[in-house]
């Protein structure tokens, strides 16, 4: 039985008087993935930012079993908070973005380890080839800047600086919906590979059902700010309790032409858009 | 698949290398970069490029107009080095006006880096050479004024000052914009609004009068160099708040930024985040910004000086030159006179294309500079 | 008069870069059927919005039109041919919004913030047609009402932004119909919304063809979208056309490798724990970068394959 990563206890974050995220609890087990899905302002990403600590929650608790054993991250001030830093990474949406265009991928991956004292000059640059070869990089990407690179391989940079520390946690911030569908096929594998090699633990924020029903082991589904359903993805999707999800899911238009698509009606479900 | 190989068409070139190409295609802004460079250059230099200084005066040539350079003579003769005629002045009987003709029995041939005047280049090296001059007679390539000075090397002592003031002047107003701008970003909340309300305040008083209220105030007996740096320290205090109202909208907008926020969340400390990661995104930005901000600067000194608030003789700008060519007379009579507002036209377009360039060339979401 | 409302042949256009001369589009040919949604689906880089923009002849520079034709055969006029109109030929000016209309990806930039959503759906009545102010803030009532915006008579005087992604798409929608386009392009409607709103519009759109029986151009990344909506696909990679058919031998039976990888690299179809396909994997060594013409097979359908695999497909 693994033990328990991270639990989350009555999270909640407001803005301008509006929850984006209201009373959300549940807890992750180590070495698996959780699907946190939900259409746009259900609070997905508010809450995946509010767990790292991107942004301050105004109520809840957040309890991360790291190294040291179990620690209340809201708890922390930012610099108690930096060797735990190590220990959850975050991989963002927009592979554009994400990756400062003034530096190079060699500085852009060695950054994480300088900043947490990690290492001399030749073990630092060990790190940062092997990592590039586990994101299957090669060696000569390291001298160039992120605009020499296509979205696939920026996301693939994006997730070697992600995990040149070694985290348990990482939360993938709708990792791969940028991408086009072949891309976004080979990182799914490259995940998942990286996922059993490193025994990470992943907390998959995504609004895109079939991805999350291939890579999740669990999901929550989130709408206006609220866990409205959770439990085993197989589960959830064979059978989903809630009108919500019913409606999210018979809204997936199917690549087989003989399956009509069909959605639930909106307003028969009594659910506000 | 070509999705795991390296675009082999882009090189590994730095974003600033990007914008050097780029701005290399803006053919405008890099003809205005090279004047600039020269003119900084001879301003730099004035001493050595002008054949006199400026408050040298030529008895015989009183309101003479400019000169032309020869290289054939009367007898058609070609001459390698080119020569200068010396002027024969008569009054006009009707208008009692000085007119000069030019006496090709006067000949005086044109030497380069040949001794000359001495002088004391920045007040330190004492020498006497000179870029060009005349060995006997003399060379008034843009005529003289009233005194008969050297108009042309008045115009380049007076350049000293104006593009100085400019450089000057936007560095401290950079300084100020950068520091305050920052700070208001960095600090958000009280201090955020009310430096907000300070910019609001001065960016909304007309400057012309305060600037002449300010430059009134300065005391007359100061030196010609407090007076400058008195002026200089007036236009800059004027410039700031544009500047201090960009940088903190870039911050804000830099915060939130994905590669900003995953520097947070790797940990790394606050002055990391800046210092790596927000102001090399800017900077380049602030420069551009700052290129457009140095014509104010100059214009703002010549319309001080023009309107005799400024800087006063014996100190030479472009301003005062233009305050001596002030009436319709010198249109008229004399209008080499307004050769210096010339060069402070070029000079501001020049500011204008290059900032253009720079800003365009800087801007990763630009098509690059047209033409 | 022909079956085809626009018969695209040979199209090729460049993009001039820095780095040289980009080929955007290469020998492009395919076929509109009247009355029928024909889906052009491809990943970015694909040329598939380029095309649309040819169609609207909405290419800018650097971008120029290098050869080929798109012969144009609308019911209400004479057919004639969209690459070799002038740019200041009136025909363009019809073609635009009154023969032809678009939706876009983003409904929020397609409309004006400082208009009533009725005054932009009308001004597009106005722009195209010889109607009093009345009538056409009549119809667009009307069409806003097909679209199935709720309480038109309070909307129609309410601004964009006070309308949520789903239905300002839907006001995009109405204003593209109202003047009953013979052809209604779609680039990428529904990719900028939400999942069960991207539902909502579909059948939206869906019905909405089946009642004014236009011909609907649907340009998508989504082969679930394709799947739900069209009658005919065309597979596009790289600026060619690589596979041509109906949407059950393309989706159901596609001969081209590329179409087969991009089919198997949905996660959906692969259940969990199982490694995804890529579309490296499933194209192996299959030949997909070299361009084969388009060779007509025996039930209808186009493919761009090598004669080999030609041969191969003729055994079988």
């Amino acid at each position: 039985m693994s033990e328990a990563l991270l639990e989350v206890t009555g999270l909640s974050k407001h803005f301008d008087g509006v929850a984006a995220v209201d009373n959300v609890s549940f807890s992750l087990q180590s070495s698996e993935t959780l699907g946190i899905v939900g259409e746009s302002g259900s609070g997905k990403t508010t809450l995946a930012r509010c767990i790292l600590r991107a942004m301050d929650p105004d109520e809840g608790m957040v309890r991360f079993n790291g190294n040291n054993g179990w620690c209340e991250l809201q708890a922390l001030t930012e610099s108690e908070l930096v060797p735990l830093r190590q220990e959850m990474q975050m991989v963002f949406q927009d592979p554009f973005s994400s990756l400062n265009p003034r530096m190079t991928v060699q500085e852009i991956l060695e950054e994480p380890l300088i900043i947490h004292e990690i290492g001399d000059k030749n073990s630092r640059r060990e790190a940062v080839l092997d990592i590039l070869s586990r994101v299957q990089l090669d060696a000569d990407a390291l001298t160039r800047f992120p605009h020499a690179f296509s979205g696939g391989q920026r996301q693939r940079i994006g997730i070697a600086r992600a995990l040149i520390l070694r985290p348990k946690l990482v939360v993938c911030d709708e990792s791969v919906s940028a991408l086009d569908v072949s891309v976004q096929a080979q990182i799914i594998n490259l995940l998942e590979d990286l996922q059993e090699e490193l025994g990470l633990t992943y907390l998959f924020v995504a609004h895109d059902l079939s991805v999350v029903h291939h890579i999740c082991d669990r999901i929550l589904v989130m709408y206006h700010g609220r866990v409205v359903e959770e439990g085993p993805v197989d589960e959830v999707f064979n059978n989903p309790q809630e009108d919500y999800t019913k409606l999210l899911l018979s809204a997936i238009p199917s690549p087989d032409p003989d399956v009509p698509l069909n959605p639930m009606d909106r307003k028969s479900l009594n659910l506000t858009s | 698949m070509s999705e795991l190989t390296i675009d082999t068409q882009i090189e590994a070139i730095s974003p600033r290398q990007l914008a050097w190409i780029r701005f290399k295609r803006h053919r405008l802004a890099m003809v205005s970069g090279c004047f600039l460079i020269l003119i900084y250059l001879v301003a730099g230099l004035c001493e050595f490029v002008t054949p006199y200084g400026t408050e040298t005066r030529n008895v015989q040539a009183i309101n003479a107009p400019p000169m032309s350079i020869h290289f054939v003579d009367n007898d058609g003769s070609f001459h390698l080095r080119p020569f200068v005629y010396g002027y024969d002045m008569h009054i006009n009987d009707d208008t009692w006006m000085r007119e000069y003709t030019e006496n090709p029995e006067k000949r005086y041939p044109i030497y380069f880096l040949a001794r000359g005047e001495s002088y004391e280049l920045w007040n330190l090296i004492e020498s006497d050479l000179h870029l060009f001059t005349t060995r006997d007679g003399y060379i008034h390539l843009f005529g003289t004024d009233q005194l008969g000075r050297d108009v042309f090397s008045r115009v380049f002592y007076g350049a000293r000052v104006s593009l100085s003031i400019g450089i000057v002047g936007v560095m401290l107003t950079l300084f100020f914009g950068v520091l305050i701008g920052g700070l208001a970003g960095y600090l958000g909340g009280l201090v955020d609004r009310a430096v907000q309300r300070v910019i609001e305040v001065l960016q909304s008083m007309p400057t012309l009068p305060l600037w002449m209220a300010l430059s009134a105030a300065l005391p007359v007996y100061w030196s010609p160099i407090a007076v400058y740096f008195g002026i200089t320290i007036i236009l800059s205090l004027f410039g700031w708040p544009a500047l201090a109202r960009q940088v903190r909208g870039r911050f804000l907008a830099l915060r939130e930024e994905d590669f900003v926020v995953s520097a947070r969340l790797l940990g790394a400390g606050k002055m990391r985040i800046i210092f790596k990661h927000m102001l090399p995104s800017f900077t380049s930005h602030v420069i551009a910004t700052a290129t457009l901000a140095v014509p104010g600067m100059i214009l703002g000194e010549t319309a001080l000086s023009f309107l005799g608030i400024g800087l006063r003789p014996p100190v030479v700008s472009w301003g005062v030159l233009m305050q001596q060519a002030q009436n319709y007379q010198v249109i008229v009579m004399t209008p080499w006179l307004l050769i210096p507002g010339l060069f402070v036209v070029l000079t501001v377009m020049a500011f204008n294309l290059l900032g253009d360039g720079l800003r365009d060339a800087v801007d990763p979401y630009s098509t690059g500079g047209q033409n | 008069m022909t079956d085809n409302v626009l018969e695209i042949r040979d199209l090729a256009v460049e993009f001039k870069t820095d780095t040289g001369i980009t080929h955007a589009l290469r020998d492009v040919s395919f076929d509109v059927p009247r009355g029928k949604v024909t889906a052009v689906v491809g990943e970015s880089g694909s040329g598939k919005s380029v095309t649309a923009n040819c169609i609207m002849r909405i290419i800018q520079p650097p971008g120029k039109i290098v050869s080929g034709d798109m012969m144009f055969s609308p019911t209400r006029t004479d057919p004639y041919d969209i690459v070799s109109l002038d740019n200041k030929d009136p025909r363009l000016v019809d073609l635009r919004g009154d023969l032809i209309s678009m939706v876009f990806q983003e409904p929020m930039t397609a409309l004006s913030p400082v208009y009533t959503v009725g005054n932009q759906v009308a001004e597009a009545i106005l722009c195209h047609r010889d109607v009093t102010e009345e009538e056409a803030w009549e119809e667009a009532a009307d069409m806003l009402t097909r679209v199935g915006i709720d309480d038109v008579p309070r909307r129609i005087h309410q601004y964009p932004f006070e309308f949520s992604g789903g239905m300002r798409q839907r006001v995009v929608i109405a204003m593209a119909l109202v003047c009953n386009p013979e052809v209604l392009i779609c680039d990428e409607p529904t990719t900028a919304l939400d999942v069960t709103i991207q539902a909502e519009i579909l059948t939206l759109i869906r019905d909405l063809q089946q009642e004014l029986s236009n011909s609907v151009l649907f340009i998508t990344h989504d082969l679930g979208v394709v799947a739900q909506l069209a009658d005919q696909v065309v597979v596009m990679y790289q600026g060619r056309v690589l596979e041509i058919g109906t949407v059950r031998q393309v989706l159901k039976e596609p001969l081209h490798p590329y179409t087969r990888g991009l089919l198997a690299a949905i996660p959906g179809i692969v259940p969990k724990g199982q490694r995804l396909e890529t579309i490296a994997s499933v194209v192996g060594d299959s030949d997909i970068e070299t361009a084969y013409p388009l060779t007509r097979l025996k039930d209808g359908r186009e493919v761009s394959l090598s004669p080999e695999a030609l041969r191969e497909i003729d055994n079988e």
